[in-house]
């Protein structure tokens, strides 16, 4: 189980890049491991406006189909597209190729963690 | 295209076992059956010459089809039958499914010629048997649950769950209360609960479940409003434990002006014991096979039976028996109707065989259906809850939860579990639901099954246990090696599904 330290994480298994003005989204390994195979996941269209813990995207296993949902508030700038032909990405490589959107930040964010935090979370 | 043999080498453990190798082919599709033998069928040519007008729609390439002689056909699909696990080959414990043994004298009944051959536009003074019979299912299923007021027209269960929220709908929007359109649904649902809600154009708003599995009655309140159209609530809920605030969450539901939905997929731990009308639920579908043994639909004809309270009779859909001195009729007209949700008045091939399993208990036999089921469950639940971790304490109802959390210790999980239990003989339970559940695994044996039948299917379950304990992961991780089809890439069949013969 990997949680990078220069990330934060949300109580929903998310995590977060930020980075200045912007933001990168993804969920952590314990989500895609708890998940199972992904094999769809739908992204959120450029230009959408996000309130923190709202549902940008979907990810469909062949478990389960699961609402994501986003850290922080922000106006959806860039998405993965490359998840729509290799959605396994999210499974192989979730903190890297397995990202989900960018955001331009805006105020507004729900309760982030950090990887020692995260950690402890997990635990419990 | 060619074919080839694959056959499995079994490895010396699960050769132990000889419960799962009967009769094995190899078995090609039938495009790949075919073979140039114009002769296998055989139609008489035409006499005389064709008009102008038929000429147009002669064929100019063959059809293409597979040329195959009808024992060639029978053949292919019998063979391909005796690779399905079901329920009349081995005992098949899908938990929330309900995969129940269908009696042999329920087929007796609804083959009845004069049952089995009549059409639903005949005149009713011509089908007044099958009125009757059908009327008195409607009345049985209304007295069973406690909602009197039934109609038979939905083809399976969501769609009954659809027509339930139409007439709420039409309700609501009787009052004036057109803001009502949100659909409280726990979530531990069956998913079939919120896309019923979206279908009739209201929104869903997911209540989290509390640390027992039931409904949060703090969570609840904090979403009941002005909007609130119903709450979809089924109990026992799919973690297999009775809502035992029932009567409350009904009371708030109803005080703050909405409606509650019970979905009757769990009723076979009820029947005959309790009523959900009694609870304070307005409205109601029947899972006529999961409680009364009527086959599972599977996409074919099913029956999912609404029944509904004083406060939503007005809409019920139309056509409608009811009975006049000693005649039955059709009722087609009425004004707050919403209106047909099928082509006639319900399945009656397989609502007779619901009134069959009904009679065949009888009204002072009905809840040994509920105490049985409820029996075998928590027979099963006694027999592993130290082989296996148990989410939620107590008794259970007529399905138990087991999760995987000691095997992963070991590096097995539900998946592995569930496809082991392939090589010993047994449909797998159901897997990884209810969502809320980590590793879920569902069991639900249903009332007809022998104690020596759950005894077999508990030793299976904790030799499992021992073998995962005993470090033998490899077996479980290839499992099923015994069956004629290995286990199989359900990831590459969810993201590449191939669904047609490419022509």
């Amino acid at each position: 189980m990997t949680i990078p330290a220069d990330l934060k994480y949300t109580k929903e298994h998310e995590w977060v890049r930020i980075e200045g003005e912007k933001a990168t989204f993804g969920v952590s390994d314990h989500a895609q491991e708890a998940l199972g195979d992904i094999v769809f996941v739908e992204l959120p269209e450029v230009g959408r406006p996000l309130e923190a813990g709202e549902a940008y995207a979907v990810v469909e296993s062949v478990k389960a189909v699961s609402d994501v949902f986003a850290p922080v508030s922000g106006v959806v700038i860039e998405v993965n597209g490359a998840l729509e032909d290799a959605p396994e990405l999210v499974n192989s490589d979730c903190y890297g190729a397995g990202w989900i959107a960018k955001v331009q930040i805006a105020e507004g964010s729900v309760e982030l963690l950090s990887d020692h935090k995260y950690s402890t979370f997990l635990e419990e | 295209m060619s074919h080839t043999l694959n056959h499995s080498d079994p490895n010396h453990v699960a050769q132990q076992y000889s419960s799962t190798q009967g009769i094995q082919h190899e078995e090609p599709l039938l495009f790949e059956y075919h073979h140039d033998a114009p002769e296998s069928i055989q139609l008489p040519g035409v006499e005389g010459a064709l008009s102008a007008d038929l000429t147009r729609f002669s064929r100019s390439t063959p059809a293409n089809i597979p040329s195959l002689s009808e024992p060639e056909t029978v053949r292919h699909f019998v063979r391909m039958s005796q690779w399905n696990h079901g329920i009349e080959t081995g005992f098949y414990p899908l938990g929330s499914c309900t995969m129940k043994y269908n009696p042999r004298v329920n087929e007796k009944v609804a083959n009845l010629p004069g049952l089995a051959h009549i059409h639903p536009d005949q005149p009713e003074d011509s089908v007044q048997g099958v009125l009757k019979l059908l009327y008195e299912t409607q009345g049985w299923l209304g007295e069973i649950v406690g909602l009197p007021y039934v109609t038979l027209q939905p083809a399976a269960g969501a769609h009954g769950e659809l027509t339930g929220l139409m007439m709420i709908r039409a309700c609501l929007d009787a009052r004036g209360e057109h803001q009502r359109r949100t659909v409280l649904v726990p979530d531990s649902a069956h998913g079939t609960n919120p896309a019923s809600a979206a279908l009739c154009g209201m929104h869903t708003i997911e209540l989290k479940s509390g640390a027992d599995g039931r409904i949060d009655l703090d969570e609840l309140k904090a979403h009941l409003n002005h909007e609130t159209a119903a709450l979809m609530m089924t109990n026992p809920n799919t973690a297999g434990a009775f809502e035992s605030d029932v009567k409350e969450i009904c009371q708030l539901v109803h005080d703050a002006g909405g409606l509650v939905y019970g979905d009757g997929a769990n009723l076979n731990a009820l029947v005959g014991v309790a009523r959900p009308g009694d609870m304070g639920i307005d409205c109601l579908h029947i899972n006529v096979h999961k409680t009364f043994s009527t086959p599972h639909g599977g996409g074919g004809p099913g029956a999912g039976p609404v029944a509904v309270n004083a406060t939503l009779k007005d809409y019920l859909p139309v056509p409608h028996i009811v009975k006049d001195a000693d005649a039955y009729h059709l009722k087609t007209c009425s004004d707050t109707s919403i209106g047909s949700v099928l082509g006639s008045i319900g399945q009656s091939g397989v609502l007779i065989r619901a009134n069959a399993y009904i009679a065949a208990y009888g009204r002072q036999n009905l809840h040994k259906i509920a105490e049985d089921a409820v029996l075998n469950a928590n027979y099963v639940l006694h027999r592993l809850k130290d082989a296996y971790h148990v989410p939620f304490d107590g008794i259970c109802k007529h399905e138990c939860l087991l999760t995987d959390a000691i095997q992963n210790k070991h590096g097995i999980k539900t998946l592995d579990i569930a496809k082991r239990l392939i090589d010993l003989g047994f449909h797998p339970m159901t897997i990884y639901f209810p969502l809320i559940v980590h590793g879920a695994m569902l069991i639900e044996p249903t009332e007809t099954e022998s104690r020596a039948t759950l005894d077999s299917f508990c030793d299976a379950m904790l030799e499992i246990a021992t073998q995962c304990q005993a470090g033998e992961t490899e077996l479980l991780h290839q499992a099923p090696v015994k069956p004629f089809r290995r286990r199989l890439d359900e990831t590459q069949a969810a993201r590449k599904p191939v669904l047609a013969w490419p022509t």
